[in-house]
């Protein structure tokens, strides 16, 4: 984890020009919605998943938190919300307050225990909460229907005024509303002191340590801002799915989610962005063209970023454009 | 009582099984640093080389196990050669998004070849049948896995202890650039780790298959399992693979006797709270 450099991230703009990125991100959600029309649910669970993954971008892009188990975070606030909205009120915004606090909650308590420890320790205690968690909504039958999954969630309109419809354009916009005012305050967060200094544990922790940094508190505060994050995530799925199922906690998703942050590029938040886009729409495409083989595909593609892009594919025009101009 | 003996004999035959499949892993992630999560992979290999070779082809169990573990050694070999070798110099995630491409390969491969399903392996007559050891009769298999087991411990100690490759091997994983330094050839010791782990893996595999089914999907489920083991264990220990593993194997086959219905959740409490208070495993050298 050592290969990346301490470089001021402060004047990343694209092309020099100001919220350039932002900018193409509204027009490609735009464009998406016009041209997919009848995709709008697979589309929305792009966007909870670009969520998920921004969180684990936070903990493990920035702050360096080996993590295998951001599901048990995301599993979390989807039952949070979910039994919100069956139990107190089906208003969708209160429900995701609920949902991103659970997330924290639990991200915090079990990092008190986590953030001690570093590497494949680490990574088979995140592993090790998730499946406790898996387990727990497994067997709290009454609570939470078990295998069965959280039934009977019903979504009040967002904000008393966007009635939720059956093709998924209000859960659409709600959901990418969600997921860029997140993205904003990540940006913003990359650049505050307490990104910088994050950045600064996952270069060496001994040296910020040194100069007076508590470590360990900064990296329980990055881990439960992350869970709050992914706590977030699952509160939407659980909304405008109305579903919470034990998949929420499995450890397939956290590992996908890896997957996508890696293949995207760590660190970035447009890598995180990128890397789901690329790896949703190969995974839905391959699984219709081939439902038993496009695993290989998702394997070769995996390999192939890893071999030609190490720094994943949000470095794709950097690489290209030495490729052209001749390696300097 | 009677009870306390069945769950130390199916938990130490389990255990075994945790232990052929793990070690190789541990001692790769100790050797090479990788975290090679297609090690799995080898397992299933072997299992569904040997499950074609008894039902599609018509051979015993006792030709098709030896076959099975040879041809996940075939495939380790050149594996090493040509991908591994570029995987040892990236960072942990790159290793990590390799490692799992190959995961997806091997599982995509079986999957295609052989499908989704089950992949039986019978066992021969010999095996399947029980033996009384007068407090409860079992298969004479998990008997015999104990056995290979112990075999594959005391194989293990006398090569790395006893040999000139085991000492060659302990100076490369205490000093990689020092081993080299001094003309041990220690890409060859790579090779021949990866191989001798990779067919541990697949013998692991077939014998256990009563306990572990083969099937397509085998290295993504059982990965976390193989994985804690090399944790509790600590990284590059075979001691402590095998510790860990028998310990783990008990444990795992105790709380599904005792608690049945929160077998998991004690299962990941107990190793929480062991990583915990030791988070670079039994026998652990600080990375």
């Amino acid at each position: 984890m050592s290969d990346t450099t301490l470089t001021p991230k402060r004047t990343r703009t694209i092309a020099g020009i100001p919220f350039l990125g932002e900018a193409i991100l509204i027009a490609v959600v735009i464009g998406a919605y016009f041209l997919f029309p009848y995709n709008l649910a697979f589309l929305t669970r792009i966007l909870i998943m670009v969520l998920l993954v921004l969180s684990l971008d936070l903990v493990l892009g920035f702050a360096g938190i080996a993590t295998l188990g951001q599901a048990a975070m995301y599993g979390t606030g989807a039952y949070a919300a979910g039994l919100f909205a069956v139990h107190v009120t089906g208003a969708p915004l209160p429900g995701l307050v609920v949902g991103a606090v659970a997330g924290a909650a639990l991200a915090f308590l079990s990092g008190l225990v986590l953030m001690r420890a570093k590497g494949l320790t680490l990574i088979m205690l995140t592993i090790a909460v998730a499946s406790i968690c898996h387990e727990i909504a497994n067997k709290a039958r009454d609570v939470t229907g078990g295998a069965d999954g959280l039934r009977g969630i019903r979504m009040e309109p967002v904000a008393g005024l966007f009635e939720f419809d059956f093709i998924g354009k209000t859960a659409y916009w709600y959901v990418f509303v969600v997921v860029f005012v997140v993205f904003l305050l990540l940006k913003r967060l990359a650049n505050a002191p307490l990104g910088q200094s994050l950045r600064g544990i996952h270069e060496s922790p001994e040296r910020m340590a040194a100069i007076g940094a508590p470590v360990y508190r900064r990296l329980v505060l990055a881990y439960t801002l992350g869970g709050g994050i992914a706590g977030l995530a699952g509160a939407l799925a659980a909304q405008v799915t109305q579903l919470v199922s034990l998949e929420v906690y499995s450890f397939n998703l956290s590992a996908e989610a890896l997957i996508m942050l890696i293949l995207g590029g760590t660190g970035r938040l447009y890598g995180a962005i990128i890397g789901t886009v690329i790896f949703m729409t190969v995974h839905h495409v391959a699984a219709a063209a081939d439902p038993f083989n496009w695993l290989f595909l998702i394997g070769l593609m995996v390999l192939g970023v890893v071999f030609f892009l190490p720094k994943g594919l949000a470095h794709l025009p950097t690489a290209l454009t030495r490729l052209v101009r001749g390696r300097t | 009582m009677s009870l306390f003996l069945n769950i130390l004999i199916d938990g130490i035959a389990y255990g075994m099984i945790l232990f052929m499949i793990s070690v190789g892993l541990s001692v790769t992630m100790g050797l090479m640093r990788v975290i090679n999560l297609a090690h799995g992979g080898f397992a299933l290999v072997g299992g569904a080389v040997a499950h074609w070779l008894i039902i599609a082809q018509g051979l015993s169990f006792w030709l098709a196990a030896p076959l099975g573990v040879a041809a996940a050694v075939a495939l380790a070999w050149p594996l090493e050669r040509l991908i591994y070798r570029r995987i040892y110099g990236f960072g942990d995630l790159q290793q990590v998004l390799a490692t799992i491409g190959l995961t997806f390969l091997m599982i995509a491969t079986v999957n295609r070849l052989l499908g989704s399903t089950l992949l039986a392996l019978p066992l021969p007559e010999l095996l399947a049948q029980s033996v009384d050891l007068g407090f409860r009769t079992l298969p004479l298999h998990r008997l015999v896995v104990i056995g290979v087991g112990l075999a594959v411990i005391a194989g293990l100690w006398l090569l790395i202890d006893r040999t000139r490759f085991g000492i060659r091997l302990r100076a490369a994983v205490d000093n990689r650039a020092t081993a080299s330094a001094i003309g041990i050839n220690t890409g060859l010791i790579y090779s021949a780790t990866f191989c001798l782990g990779a067919g541990l893996a697949a013998l692991g595999g077939i014998l256990g298959a009563e306990m572990l089914p083969i099937e397509a999907y085998y290295p993504l489920r059982y990965m976390v399992l193989f994985l804690i083991v090399v944790a509790v264990g600590g990284m590059g220990s075979i001691s402590g693979s095998f510790t860990a593993a028998l310990g783990l194997g008990i444990l795992d086959t105790a709380t599904r006797y005792l608690v049945p219905g929160f077998g998991t959740i004690f299962f990941y409490g107990c190793i929480i709270l062991f990583l915990a208070l030791r988070p670079n495993g039994l026998w652990g050298r600080t990375a």
